[in-house]
Order: structure tokens, then C-alpha cells, then sequence
């Protein structure tokens, strides 16, 4: 035989794991958590794809290569994700005056 | 493991540059994997392309998020994990020897599944969007109770179309590669060595499905349905 053969009564146990995910999260989104109603969100989410790459798609039982390029794919992914938002989040962080507010009196003064 | 025999004695589907039935096994899934790695980049620009615009304009994405119907949502995962384990079940038909009817018969199921997960999504969940006119480009009506933010309502619709549209896309491609396994199962050609093509579809099927996951809770759930600021 080839490859790692897992039981039956995991694949169920993961089946009904990932529906009662699917449910919790629905619910929860009917309560307003916040800032946490997105972490929560995704943290459910993570979880649900740890769940179906563990088990279904048997990463549990994989060499490390392979474990090493899904990884690396993942990271690759936070790259483009962090380098994207590290811009768009962080636009109105400065809180000085722009270099040239002290004209603004002047400027106004002329209009 | 290279004595005589193993060269003489070939199991069926075994190529030859390859040492044994587990390497040949194991080459099989990394290059899988290595697919869904640029897959995981082809989705991941459209999630970060989402966030970008969800930060810009969070009142009328979860303005959005609230006229889709969370039920339709929540039903279509449901059915598409659902379809998960009967595609695992496939698998694991094949891997402990049973029947060739019991392989083709999870993949039936599965793609029976499939089908009913692109059937709500098309008849109920995207023709109730155009009667609603809420499709950009098609009609799309911006209603005046949205108030001031209600122009960067169709924004959303677009992430949403073209996310779930792609998504539908790898569904149908799926349902298609399950099509060809199941003929591939009714010739005899996999066995308990031998199941290559269903392992790496397989593969493909779940990372379908754990798109899904993504998207469910990003379009239908945040910010959708606790009440913001006199929300219905």
C-alpha cells in the first residue's frame, strides 16, 4: 500500500469538526465583537484550513519537502500581504504637523 | 528496494524512472503541491486586493456584506465540506482495495455535490443579485437609503463576483477532472498501489474548498448582520 491510510472514523470526525466551525462562526457574526469580529472570523477560518490540510489532503502523514513548499507558499503569501497593508494601514500614523502647516495662517490670510 | 524483482514484476501504473511506488507516489503530490503553492499567489492577490479596499471603504463593504444572504452562504459550505469527505472517501476507497463501484460512487457524490454548491450559487444566489440589481455593469441601482457611502457599494460586488466567479470556475474545472476520474475508475485503472490521479485531484478538490472557507466569512459574515449604527 501506498502512502498513509487514515481511518474512516477520522475523516468523520474532521467532517463534523468543520461543520460545527462553519456553524460556530456563522454565529458569532450575529454578535458585534469589535475590531475582533475579523480576527474571529479568520481565526475560525485558519482553523477550518488547518483541519482540511492536516486531514484531507494528508499533510499529517507528508514528507517535510512537501510540508517545506507549502510553507514556503504561505509565506510567500504573508509577503504580499504585509507589504501591501504596511502601506495602506499606515497612511495617518503621523501624527506631526505637515512641514509646511505654519504657512497655513499666511496662506489664509492672503485669501 | 532495487533487487530484481521490483524491475521485473511492474505494478500497474508504476513509471519506470522512478525507485518504488512511494517515491513515484511522493513526486506525484509535491508537484501537486507546487501547483497549488501559485495558486495560493493567483487567489492571495485577489484577498490582499480585498483587504486594501475593505480598509478604504469598510461602511459599504459591510453594507454589501448585509445584502447577501448569509443562509445561501452558510448552506454552499456546508455542502462543499461535504463533498470534501466524500472526495476523501474516494481516495481511501482506493487506497484499502474496495470495489471500483465504491470509488465511483464517492466520486458521483462528489460531484453531485459540486454541482448542487454551483447550482445554488448560480440559480438562487446570483439570479436574486440581478433581480435585486446588484450586479456592476449590469443594471446595478445604488439605492438611496445607502445615504452618503452608497456609490462604493458596487466596489464590493465586484470583489464579490469576481472571487466567487473564479472560485466557480475552479468548481466547474474540478467537476470536469472528477468526470474523467470516474471513467478512469470504471476501466479498472486504480488500484490499492495505484491511485495517483484521485490523490492529486484530491488535492485540488480541498484547496477548492478551503478557498471557500476564506470567502464565506469575508463576504457573507463581517460586518454583515449585528446592527451598526441603525442598520436593519
Amino acid at each position: 500500500m501506498t502512502g498513509h491510510v487514515v481511518p474512516v472514523r477520522a475523516y468523520m470526525g474532521v467532517f463534523l469538526a468543520l461543520l460545527a466551525l462553519t456553524g460556530l462562526t456563522t454565529w458569532v457574526s450575529y454578535f458585534d465583537l469589535g475590531p475582533m469580529n475579523t480576527v474571529v472570523a479568520l481565526a475560525i477560518a485558519v482553523t477550518k484550513m488547518l483541519l482540511v490540510i492536516l486531514f484531507f489532503m494528508h499533510v499529517k502523514y507528508s514528507s517535510g519537502l512537501t510540508r517545506l513548499v507549502i510553507v514556503a507558499g504561505f509565506f510567500w503569501f504573508a509577503i504580499l500581504a504585509a507589504l501591501t497593508l504596511s502601506d495602506e494601514l499606515t497612511r495617518n500614523w503621523s501624527p506631526s504637523p505637515a512641514p509646511w502647516s505654519f504657512l497655513l495662517p499666511l496662506i489664509r490670510g492672503l485669501l | 528496494m532495487a533487487d530484481a524483482a521490483v524491475h521485473n514484476v511492474h505494478p500497474p501504473g508504476f513509471a519506470h524512472q522512478f525507485e518504488d511506488m512511494e517515491q513515484q507516489h511522493e513526486a506525484g503530490n509535491l508537484g501537486m503541491w507546487v501547483f497549488l503553492v501559485t495558486e495560493i499567489m493567483f487567489f492571495g492577490g485577489l484577498f490582499a486586493c480585498y483587504a486594501v479596499y475593505r480598509a478604504l471603504h469598510l461602511q459599504p463593504f459591510e453594507l454589501g456584506s448585509r445584502l447577501l444572504d448569509v443562509r445561501f452562504g452558510a448552506a454552499n459550505t456546508a455542502v462543499l465540506i461535504a463533498s470534501s469527505l466524500t472526495m476523501a472517501l474516494a481516495i481511501h476507497s482506493a487506497q484499502a482495495g474496495k470495489s471500483k463501484s465504491a470509488v465511483m460512487f464517492y466520486l458521483a457524490l462528489t460531484m453531485i455535490l459540486g454541482a448542487a454548491f454551483l447550482g445554488i450559487k448560480f440559480t438562487f444566489e446570483w439570479r436574486h443579485d440581478f433581480v435585486e440589481h446588484l450586479v456592476p455593469g449590469f443594471g446595478f441601482e445604488v439605492r438611496p437609503e445607502w445615504g452618503a457611502v452608497g456609490q462604493q457599494v458596487p466596489m464590493f460586488f465586484c470583489f464579490y463576483f469576481f472571487m466567487t466567479g473564479l472560485h466557480a470556475l475552479h468548481m466547474i474545472i474540478g467537476i470536469g477532472i472528477l468526470t474523467v476520474l470516474t471513467i478512469m475508475a470504471s476501466r479498472g485503472r486504480f488500484n490499492e498501489q495505484y491511485y495517483a490521479p484521485l490523490e492529486v485531484t484530491g488535492l485540488y478538490w480541498h484547496f477548492v474548498d478551503i478557498v471557500w472557507i476564506f470567502l464565506f466569512p469575508l463576504l457573507y459574515l463581517i460586518g454583515g448582520h449585528y446592527t451598526m449604527g441603525g442598520g436593519h
